[in-house]
Order: structure tokens, then sequence, then C-alpha cells
């Protein structure tokens, strides 16, 4: 509790976690949906914002509102996959890149810092256009999980490699503490925090990936994300049309998660470790 | 001698290494599916119908095979694979067969060097200098305003920030052309009317990368000057009564501007891939557009030549950074 109320402190936390609320509020919101979110022409098509439909209709013959909170579930749904998947990829190549050294640690950041250097982008290409045809929402998370680690392992291997050489790890080690539970009861309350932080930064990483994957036409657009909610929009031309509310409704959402996720994760991260303000500027 | 053994040769080491360690992965990634990759993509194209003329699609099935060479083992596969890329073959593109995929890639590489140099070095500049004022005159209430401004802007995805600027800029209130590179129909002339058309064009992609560009470097540079702030050399030519426009341009930024020469060759691969979306929603005509008319066509040879030359040509860049860096830091130059 008392983390909570010096974190709301911050005004860029409140600000975030407000932002978070409510977009968690739109996603449990698609439970009580009066539209099938996948059928088409359910209402009169391209209607303009009203009391009856608060974000007007589009020309599928969709309710932009009520497609828009399946769409903020299912990319959220989505991003705490793919992003949990990355965290234990992230965490075992750190710990065992941190604790063990020498030439696994050597190997294990060659490979983390090719992920860094190379065009990241080009390679999800590449992959997504082989599975298209098996794309759903588990290919992409398990696509991007496999992905989106390389930074938050270098991050997590810091973290170790200064653990290792502080007093209590020597206590530890003459004490004849085993290794795993060095690892599992102390190093891990240290690396927990780190998880948490790099966790949102990832999630709105996913978010956004699916977004331009969605664009280019890389993803099931039959799935509502967020992603296929812009395609379709920029595919029945809404812009040119005037249908102005379908376009924006996804857009403004959109850049409200993605604020309101960094703010988050920019804030805790300060509020945990000051010395990582450095190293998470860096992380995009 | 020993900056050469000590900087240069590890330097170059990892140079080949990363090279050798992508172009591998662009290799085994078709290879990865259990069904065969050329078999499928030859299905999609005959059912497709974009060759329509049997002995075209005869003669791209055989280069097909040999290309890959299907027949033969993975290592020797893997030979045949580096031999043609050093020549600089990467077979031909299938939707705009046979037009091989070196020579369409060579037409788009000049627009996306152009708007990716342009910006990157704009954008590390302009941003590297708020940042900068920023974290040394934390006072200010200007800077404060850009702060938040920047925050607001930073996680912004490409695509996002693009397609809202085109919303704003190009369509709401016209100002800008909504795609291209050049007005359609133009003549492509060094004269200055077409010059401008291309500035025209540019602008809009141009804008939303450099925004960007500059929200990370301000970010970044603002707390690393914050850093150098608490420093006792800082604080010692305060205490000496130096101008404080001294301190601040010849002393903390100079030692600031280090970590961020680093910082850009790390974020090279991202920028880059930034670029190439960005021309997708402006339908600029480099190599994002390229690629997603490869996407759109399942043009799956085209994409790994994309893939690959662009993994050469950002190692090779950072390379080149890497190797420009002694220049900036003295203690390299003398260690």
């Amino acid at each position: 509790m008392k983390t909570l109320r010096d974190l709301s402190r911050d005004g860029r936390f409140s600000l975030g976690a407000v932002v978070a609320l409510i977009l968690l509020l739109l996603a449990l919101l698609s439970f009580f949906s009066p539209y099938d979110p996948v059928e088409w022409r359910v209402v009169p098509r391209d209607l303009p914002p009203s009391w009856e439909h608060p974000l007007g209709t589009d020309s599928k013959g969709q309710d932009v509102f009520w497609q828009m909170t399946f769409a903020v579930r299912n990319s959220l749904a989505l991003a705490v996959f793919a992003a949990a998947i990355s965290r234990v990829i992230a965490v075992v190549v750190g710990l065992l890149a941190g604790y063990s050294g020498g030439i696994v640690d050597r190997v294990l950041m060659f490979i983390s810092d090719g992920f860094l250097v190379m065009p990241l982008f080009l390679i999800i290409v590449m992959l997504a256009m082989l599975v298209r045809e098996h794309m759903n929402t588990a290919t992409l998370a398990l696509l991007l999980g496999a992905l989106g680690w390389a930074w938050d392992a270098r991050l997590i291997r810091s973290q170790i490699l200064s653990l290792r050489e502080r007093e209590f790890t020597y206590t530890a080690i003459l004490s004849g503490t085993p290794r795993r539970k060095l690892i599992f009861n102390e190093y891990f309350l240290f690396i927990v925090p780190l998880v948490f932080t790099t966790l949102i930064n990832n999630m709105a990483w996913v978010v956004g990936m699916e977004i331009t994957l969605a664009l280019i036409g890389l993803t099931n657009l039959e799935i509502p994300t967020l992603g296929a909610m812009l395609r379709w929009a920029v595919n029945y031309q809404a812009m040119l049309l005037g249908l102005w509310w379908w376009l924006l409704a996804p857009i403004a959402v959109s850049i409200a998660l993605f604020v309101g996720l960094y703010l988050v994760s920019l804030s805790t991260s300060e509020y945990l470790d000051p010395r990582a303000r450095i190293q998470r500027v860096g992380a995009r | 001698m020993r900056f050469v053994k000590r900087y240069l040769i590890p330097r170059l080491i990892q140079y080949v290494l990363v090279t050798w360690l992508g172009v591998t992965v662009v290799f085994i990634i078709p290879r990865l599916l259990p069904s065969d990759p050329i078999e499928s993509m030859i299905a999609t194209l005959q059912a497709q119908g974009t060759l329509r003329d049997p002995d075209a699609i005869r003669q791209m099935v055989d280069t097909l095979r040999d290309m890959y060479g299907l027949e033969r083992s993975l290592p020797e596969q893997y030979i045949s694979f580096w031999k043609r890329l050093f020549s600089g073959d990467f077979g031909p593109s299938y939707f705009s067969f046979p037009t091989p995929v070196i020579s369409l890639i060579g037409r788009s590489f000049p627009w996306t060097v152009g708007l990716l140099f342009t910006t990157t070095v704009l954008s590390w500049i302009i941003g590297n200098i708020t940042g900068g004022l920023s974290g040394y005159f934390t006072g200010n209430r200007l800077l404060k305003i850009l702060d938040w401004f920047v925050m607001f802007l930073r996680p912004i995805p490409y695509y996002v920030l693009g397609l809202t600027l085109v919303i704003l800029l190009a369509y709401m209130f016209p100002i800008f052309p909504f795609e291209g590179g050049y007005t359609i129909g133009a003549k492509i002339a060094f004269t200055w009317s077409f010059i401008k058309d291309v500035l025209n064009h540019a602008f809009l992609p141009a804008l939303s990368l450099s925004l960007l560009g500059v929200a990370v470097n301000h970010q970044t540079m603002r707390l690393i000057i914050q850093g150098v702030k608490e420093e006792d050399y800082i604080r010692y030519a305060k205490i000496a009564a130096v101008k404080e426009r001294t301190i601040f341009g010849r002393y903390a930024m100079r030692n600031a501007i280090l970590p961020q020469i680093t910082g850009l060759t790390l974020s090279l691969g991202q920028i880059f891939g930034g670029a190439l979306i960005t021309e997708i929603v402006f339908s600029y005509p480099g190599l994002g557009f390229l690629l997603y008319r490869a996407i759109v066509n399942s043009d799956y040879n085209l994409i790994m030549g994309i893939t690959t030359i662009s993994i050469i040509a950002i190692t090779t860049l950072i390379l080149v950074v890497d190797l420009l860096y002694p220049l900036f830091d003295p203690r390299i130059r003398f260690r």
C-alpha cells in the first residue's frame, strides 16, 4: 500500500494508471457487448456518433464502440501473452549469462547483441510471411515473444553481475548455500521488479508491432484487434469517405494505450532504481 | 599499435560475426517450416495467376529449384547461398518477373538512404541539443513543457504517428501531398521544380521520423547530462566562476555526447525498421514500400533480398560509426 501511495505522488504514474484502468474497463465491457464482433451488418452502416452508437458505425455494419472494446481486449491479451513469453526467455538468458560468466556469457550476449543490432522488423516480417496461413493470436504472441527479449536479458544480466559481487553472495556461498537456492531465493527478489517494468514496456512494443503487422496485412484480420480495426478503416478508405470516427477511435485508443503504459513503466522504474533510468530510456 | 590491437581488430571481428549471424538467420528462416516453402510458393503463384504464361512459370520453378538447391544437402545449400550473395545475385522477383531482385532494390535504396540519413543526423543533433539544455537548465519553464511533449510523443509507434500526420496534415489541412516520392508523371531531372517536388513529398515522412528520433535523443541526453552535472569537474568550474555557457558547451555537453554516439549505433537497426514502416505509410518509393509490395504479392525472394541487404548495410554502417568513434574520444586513441 505504501508503495502505491509513494508512486501516486508522481503525476506521471497517476495519469498512466488512470489511462490503463480505463482501457482495462473497456476490455471488460466487451463481455457485455450486445453485438457479435465477427458478424457483419448487425447495425446500419456509416452512421456518425449518436446516443445509440456512441462512436458511430462503420462500413462493415458494426458498432465502432463495441468493436473497440473487443479490439482493446484482444490487443491487451496478445500483449500480456507475448510479453510473458519473452520475460521467461529474458530471465533465463540473463540469469545464465550473468551467473555463469565466461564462455556462456559471451555466447549469449553475442546473440542478444545480434538481436539488438539487426533490423528486427524485417526478421518478424519474414517469419510472419511463413506462418501467414496459421496466423492467429497465439502464433503472433509466440512470434513476438520469441524475438522481444534481447534488451531485457541484458538488463537482468547486468543486475545479476552487480548482485554477484555483493557481500551477501559471498556469505551465502561461504556458508554452503546451494547455487539453485541462492538464485531462486535471493536473486529473484531483485529480478522481480525489473521483470515487471520491462513487462509493461514490452507490452507496448507488442501492441505497436501488432498494429504495424496488421496494417501491412500480415495478421489475421478476422480477429478484432486494434491493428485489425485500423486496417479495415484504412482499407475501406474511411478517410476519403469522411468516416473520421471509424479511423479516429482506434488511433486515439492506441495512442492512449502507448502513452499510459509508458508513463507507468517510466515512473515505476525510476521509483525502483534511479540508476536504471538511463538504461530504460535507451530501451527502444 | 595498441590501438589497432585493442580497438580495431576486435571491432572488425565483431562486424564479421554479426553479419554472418544475420545472414545465416535469413538463410535458416524459410527452411524452418516442415512443408516445402518453394512448393507452396509455386502453388500460390499458380493460384494467383500472376504468371499466366506456362513457360514463365516453368522458368520460374527452375530458377527457384536451382537457387534454393532443394535437391542438395543443407550444407551445400548454405555454401551456394553465400556464393550467390557475394556475386549480388538474389534471383528474380516474382511479381515483376524476370527483373532481378537486386536491381529492384538498387532503384529503391537511394530513396531510403536519403530519408534515413537526413532524419537520423538531424534528429540526433536537435535531440541532443534540446535534451542537453533541458537536463542542464532544469528550472526553465519552456524546456519543461518540451519535456512533457516529448514524453507523450516518445512511446508512439512509427506507423501510428505516420498515419496521424497523414490525417492531420494531408487530409484535414491539406498542406502536404498524401503519398509518393514525387508527383506521378513528373520528369526525373535535376531541375529546381523537381527537387522542390521531391522535398515537398519527403517532408511528412521526414517529419514523422524526426519527431520520434528527437524524442528518443532528447530523453537520453537529458538523463546523461543530469548525471554529468553532478560531477566534480563541473562543480569545480562553477566555483572557479567559469561562465555558465562555457561550462555547458565545453565541459558538460562534450562529455555527454560520447555515450550518445554508442547509443546511435545500438539503435540504428530500430531506426531503420522505423524508416521502412514510415515509407509504407506514405507510399514513399524506398525499400519499405518495396517491402510492402513484396508482402502483398507474396514475393519471398524480394523480401529475402531486402532483409539481407539491410542487415549488411546496417552492420557496415555501425562499423563505420565505430571506426569514427576514436576521433571523438581521445582516450581510445592513446590507450
